[in-house]
């Protein structure tokens, strides 16, 4: 069946409410693409959206989904995909539910390596709450909440998920189609966390990380010589303060999802006996 | 002499007390006895009081008394924190050559028996075995066969090798020996009577664990917190071999999301933790209700609010998890009476859940998560285990529940409120499930109509649960009683042995006690036909009285304990006369 299925399959009927030109409509389409692109169809995949106008995506899509409360989607994603290897799953949320009330499970989904991509959608404001300072907004970024600017640097996602022990980390930009659907791509075939942050710009409140200030600013990694399975030179471009850079930044090739690791390979949702199962009495025996 | 007897052995904690009560619960289990436990411990790793009490008898025990014939006291601070137990006759085991056990003063017309445990330990091949020195000393106090010591040491270190089984068998030989040697007129009038009964022991978490197993959960996640951690440590290691898996969250909310997760695969799925850990995922219990998927979240009471009395009894979570969450959701809150029933309550949370694609609360709590009772090994018949995975569709099944564009419908306005449930992976059921109010299909929505149809859809079920599940409360006691004690939870045994003390006083009564807390059964006929009601629980405010006041509009008296003890049968008994004979004066 997947290779007759297109990238529209995973289009749902609901016609997005994000504002006109919002990064977010390039960001979901590359999600799409890459999906369609390696072999999978709505009925085998998972997405886990959180909340904010990047939580929308999962009503925009066609597959299974959920919605999830704020900053928790990537433990719900993994549970999906502990409970069923099977399935592809894919977790999207924004820099607010990822790097901010979330940030605890991104480190720890960090260091579980659960085979599934991540994909935040990194407009540096809280948009559908109206324009406030999120965690990755320029020190003296004004917002309505933080006029004289936030006063305190932003979260370093990148460096934050090399420090908790990534195996794959990327970066992408909305606007750039190919690229950005290649790098999630390479997140889906990435076995374990495949994490991207994409630069996914507001138009409406956030006009300091705009459009052009990526196209102008962004280095392309695969335009260098750069090699992503070296940490020391990984650890070097994250935490490089005068350039941004756009690509995959890290990528552990001996990487083991936590499945692997942990030999889940069943379909936990069956359960083949309609009553306890067969030597279930045993654990009543080792109470003697 | 009594009927039962109850022994405990006492210390700081670091000392063995737990492993060395259980090695003494088991040889008595192991004899075909019955033995009910008990742990008075403190929130500390190292240091401070800590107790394991043991009450046995050939008859069933279901709770503890206000009473100890012997006590290890491996602290004199163990003496003192039992002194009310204690009477005439008592035997308290010590070590005289401990330090801090040198000037104790046995009190007057209890036995002393001193014995070097840790110098015979020594002996026999390492002080370690000191507390194993003391269990012999036990057996000889009370003429208990040594034999049945020796096959509970077998169990607990078998593992570790036979020398090792070897040495502690001889360090409890060396214990009997020195009280025939050198107590031989010390009036020790205790007998311990065996029986060819084989049981079995165990506490409510380790039975939540098992329930949960033979059920078919295959997925447990959770963060570890006192009481509930033993759920998780019971399932780890066993049920991987039943094609499961365990995770430990890096906190609550990930406990639950990650729980959330796994049952929205279809995994049969659970989370267990206490108080504090309900309050974090209370969001998130909203978005299983809304979501509508099975999940069973074990809340194992303890003292709160706050941080409260982490190692001591309470049921003070109840208005938490009946109405716990923002917005109205529709749940089941079960709440198991005894160690046995926390397996079957659990059992019947996962097909309740799946049933009703809701979230269900077992209600558990301390008292009975961490008290080992004995039971026949045919009290958990998993022969009787049955499993209902309720209206899950098929491949084929699936085009009933389509649109006309074939939109797959998982939120479908039903007259019973169950809609279809689509496995992901089911060809033709992609859909989204969100907790935004949403249409049929799972689309968001604001619509005021749909929003009206799927609260009432929702709800209905709790509805259809009211006609299809038997909600009975358990009965006890004189069916024809004018007086009617009500309880849930552990208090049940306890009340059920209240009965004897309560007869004795020449008052009857009727005990109902009920498993199902929401939706629960209707106590409006019960309530109308007793003179007195009163509602027995383990919080200072009457949580349960309220909500059956509530539902029966009529007025009940309360006995609560909120000391962080559980109660006990001769204290609930006198608490229970009191509060009838107040009443009667009352109207007098």
């Amino acid at each position: 069946m997947s290779s007759q299925v297109r990238f529209t399959d995973f289009k749902s009927d609901k016609q997005p409410t994000w504002c006109p030109g919002c990064g977010d409509f390039g960001t979901m389409n590359g999600m799409m693409k890459a999906l369609a692109e390696t072999g999978n169809d709505p009925d085998n995949t998972f997405v886990v959206a959180g909340i904010g106008c990047s939580g929308k995506i999962g009503t925009y899509m066609h597959s299974y989904a959920i919605h999830g409360v704020h900053g928790r989607a990537l433990p719900v994603g993994a549970g999906v995909k502990m409970a069923n290897p099977d399935l592809e799953v894919m977790v999207a949320g924004g820099d607010g539910d990822g790097y901010s009330i979330g940030a605890g499970h991104f480190v720890h989904a960090v260091r579980r390596n659960v085979d599934m991509s991540y994909i935040v959608m990194d407009n540096r404001i809280y948009g559908l709450t109206k324009g406030q300072a999120s965690p990755t907004s320029r020190e003296d970024f004004e917002t309505s909440t933080t006029p004289d600017g936030p006063q305190q640097p932003p979260v370093n996602p990148l460096a934050l998920a090399l420090a908790s022990g990534a195996t794959f980390i990327a970066q992408s930009f909305s606007s750039d189609a190919l690229r950005h659907q290649e790098i999630v791509q390479q997140a889906i075939e990435h076995d374990g966390f495949g994490f991207v942050n994409v630069f996914s710009p507001c138009v409406t409140f956030n006009d300091v990380d705009t459009y052009d200030y990526f196209r102008d600013s962004l280095v392309d990694l695969a335009e260098t010589d750069y090699d992503p399975t070296d940490r020391d030179a990984a650890k070097e471009k994250v935490l490089d303060a005068d350039k941004e850079y756009m690509g995959v930044l890290y990528q552990d090739e001996d990487s083991q999802s936590y499945e692997q690791t942990h030999g889940l390979d069943s379909d936990m949702s069956e359960i083949d006996h309609e009553g306890a199962p067969e030597d279930a009495t045993d654990l009543v025996r080792e109470f003697y | 002499m009594p009927a039962d007897f109850n022994w405990a052995i006492g210390g700081e904690a670091g000392d063995g007390i737990d492993s060395t009560g259980k090695v003494f619960a088991q040889a008595l289990s192991r004899a075909g006895r019955h033995v009910f436990t008990s742990k008075d411990f403190a929130s500390r790793i190292r240091g401070g009081y800590t107790a394991y009490k043991v009450r046995t008898s050939t008859e069933k025990v279901r709770s503890v008394v206000d009473r100890l014939d012997v006590l290890v006291a491996l602290t004199p601070r163990t003496i003192e924190e039992n002194l009310d137990e204690l009477h005439e006759g008592s035997v308290i085991i010590y070590d005289g050559e401990r330090t801090t056990m040198a000037d104790v003063e046995i009190p007057e017309g209890m036995v002393g028996l001193d014995v070097p445990l840790k110098r015979l330990a020594e002996d026999a091949g390492g002080a370690v075995m000191r507390n194993v020195v003391a269990l012999g000393a036990a057996c000889e106090a009370t003429s208990f066969d040594i034999e049945h010591l020796d096959s509970s040491l077998k169990k607990h270190f078998g593992d570790k090798g036979q020398s090792i089984v070897d040495n502690n068998k001889q360090a409890a030989r060396l214990g009997q020996e020195h009280v025939r040697d050198n107590y031989p007129d010390a009036d020790l009038d205790y007998d311990l009577d065996t029986t060819d009964n084989d049981y079995i022991l165990l506490n409510g978490d380790e039975a939540i664990g098992m329930g949960a197993i033979a059920a078919g959960c295959k997925y447990y996640a959770g963060y570890p917190i006192t009481p509930a951690t033993d759920v998780m440590t019971y399932l780890k290691g066993r049920i991987e071999h039943f094609g499961g898996h365990v995770v430990q969250a890096e906190d609550e909310l990930a406990a639950i999301n990650l729980a959330l997760g796994a049952a929205r695969a279809g995994a049969r799925s659970m989370t267990a933790t206490s108080g504090p850990g309900i309050d974090l995922m209370a969001e998130t219990f909203g978005l299983v209700a809304t979501s509508e998927t099975p999940l069973v979240v074990v809340d194992v009471m303890r003292s709160g609010p706050s941080t409260g009395m982490p190692t001591k009894q309470e049921q003070g979570d109840l208005n938490m998890m009946l109405y716990g969450g923002h917005g109205e959701i529709p749940r089941f809150v079960l709440a198991p009476t005894t160690v046995n029933e926390c397996f079957w309550k659990t059992v019947e949370a996962f097909n309740l859940a799946e049933k009703y694609q809701t979230p269900v609360y077992l209600a558990a709590d301390l008292a009975m998560a961490v008290t080992e009772q004995t039971f026949e090994p045919d009290a958990f018949d998993m022969d009787a285990v049955e499993i209902d995975r309720g209206k899950v569709v098929d491949e084929e099944s699936i085009a009933d529940h389509q649109t006309e564009s074939g939109g797959f419908k998982p939120h479908e306005i039903t007259e019973d409120g169950v809609s279809p449930r689509a496995i992901p992976g089911t060809e033709g059921g992609a859909h989204m499930s969100t907790g935004l109010e949403h249409d049929e299909q799972g689309r968001r929505t604001e619509d005021t109509e749909m929003r009206v149809e799927q609260v009432d859809k929702r709800n209905r079920k709790i509805e259809t649960a009211r006609e299809r599940e038997d909600l009975s409360p358990r009965e006890f006691g004189d069916p024809d009683s004018d007086n009617l004690v009500v309880t849930w939870g552990s208090n049940e045994g306890t009340l059920v042995e209240a009965l004897e003390f309560l007869e004795e006083a020449d008052i009857d009564v009727r005990i109902l006690s009920v498993p199902y807390l929401f939706p629960r059964p209707d106590l409006t006929e019960e309530f109308e036909a007793a003179d007195e009601v009163v509602v027995v629980e383990c919080n200072a405010t009457g949580q349960f009285a309220d909500v059956v006041e509530h539902d029966t509009l009529q007025r009940v008296k309360r006995v609560n304990k909120y000391n962080g003890v559980q109660f006990k049968a001769d204290e609930l008994a006198e608490d229970i006369k009191e509060t009838l004979a107040a009443s009667q004066e009352v109207e007098a």
